[in-house]
């Protein structure tokens, strides 16, 4: 017979939910939201006159509308707003055809400059946004307005789902896996394969041999990092440089991006995984402001 | 903008360039690419634009070695000849390989 034992996993990070202590939606103007739903991640924004007031990250379920409405009804839990008292909504990202609140679908390419360039301020020329499950490099204006942009989505390397698959190989905390990969002495060579599939593989002979885990994670961290190095380099780094999503939270990457590129990224106290939703929300500002206005 | 679409595996970088500065979203691209790879969207980079952008579609952009393979120069054509680059009036369109 079959027992079942206590398992972790790994691969889980947390969910959160935030409120501004210093904004009132009710003494407020416009009342926008923006909605990410991700291929792994969900997050659900709302800013009151611009200002970022409340938001949701939680993790996307198998139904992308039951995903968003679950996002911002958790994002507006306490704030007594209601989805009906919402300006304008913008839906973004993978499911963003799926929001079934939203007044409109925008590309998350558009949402993720206009989001970066509020977070990390108007200095911001170069994004690169490490999602869930693709990887994308955007160079924007001072406004926030996409100059020219490359999106690989054809495979999962290099993104938030490889790494949940190699905390779960690894049996490390995925919030744990960047620092621990620094605690290597020297640094291994990268793993060969990027392609998440054959790195597990490969990864596991590692270990097999003998490979600390600190170690094998180096290789993987290392591995990622030049990948999409060589993915920016089709359309450039110019200063300021800044990493969204969640793999802008694991230092392993980080670090090692930084020193391939040569060029510190910028940091925010806000959630990285929150830049689509940041801007979908304020192109729901504009376009009721253009509403208004025609 | 500049707007890449396609990818870049072990075999080489795989890019379509739609300048979306150029493109005046006439449509010409969309039944001259004899592998449908063109559709033409809502410019959503630009919020005041009334224009549609021409854009490589979604199914295409994760197989444009093949979609775009026999249009490519192994194949007999030059680059200025390509049935996509050739239908656009103010040349906003580019392959990078």
């Amino acid at each position: 017979m079959a027992v079942e034992t206590a398992r972790t996993e790994y691969w889980r990070w947390t969910e959160s939910r935030w409120t501004s202590p210093d904004i009132d939606w009710r003494n407020g103007g416009v009342i926008s939201g923006g909605v990410d739903v991700g291929s792994v991640s969900t997050q659900a924004v709302v800013m009151v006159d611009g200002k970022l007031y409340c938001y949701s990250n939680m993790r996307t379920g198998s139904d992308s509308p039951e995903s968003a409405n679950q996002a911002m009804a958790w994002a507006l839990d306490g704030t007594g707003l209601t989805i009906d008292k919402l300006h304008a909504t913008v839906g973004t990202g993978y499911g963003r055809v799926n929001v079934p609140f939203a007044t409109k679908a925008i590309t998350e390419i558009a949402c993720h400059a206009r989001g970066g360039n509020f977070m990390y301020g108007p200095s911001v020329r170069t994004i690169l946004d490490m999602g869930g499950q693709d990887c994308k490099a955007i160079q924007c204006d001072e406004k926030g307005k996409v100059v020219s942009f490359l999106m690989n989505d054809k495979c999962a390397a290099g993104t938030g789902r490889g790494m949940e698959v190699f905390a779960d190989l690894l049996g490390v905390h995925i919030t744990e896996v960047g620092q621990l990969s620094l605690k290597v002495e020297t640094e291994p060579p990268p793993v060969s394969s990027t392609c998440v599939v054959f790195a597990k593989s490969e990864a596991s002979g590692l270990l097999r041999q003998g490979w600390a885990k600190e170690r094998v994670l180096a290789a993987y961290c290392s591995a990622m990092a030049h990948r999409v190095g060589t993915l920016l380099e089709r359309i450039g780094v110019i200063k300021e440089f800044a990493i969204t999503g969640g793999i802008a939270k694991n230092p392993g990457v980080v670090n090692r991006l930084a020193k391939e590129l040569n060029i510190q990224p910028l940091t925010t106290t806000m959630d990285s995984q929150i830049a689509g939703a940041i801007g979908a929300a304020l192109f729901a500002k504009a376009l009721h402001e253009k509403k208004g206005r025609s | 903008m500049l707007a890449n679409y396609g990818y870049k595996d072990g075999s080489g970088e795989f890019f379509i360039v739609v300048d979306t500065d150029k493109c005046d979203g006439c449509g010409a691209c969309v039944p001259a690419c004899p592998a449908g790879v063109f559709e033409l969207v809502e410019n959503q980079y630009d919020i005041d634009a009334e224009n549609p952008i021409a854009a490589v579609t979604k199914e295409h952009s994760k197989k444009l070695k093949y979609s775009c393979g026999p249009c490519k120069p192994a194949s007999g054509y030059d680059k200025a000849g390509m049935a996509c680059v050739k239908s656009c009036e103010t040349r906003a369109i580019e392959h990078s390989w």
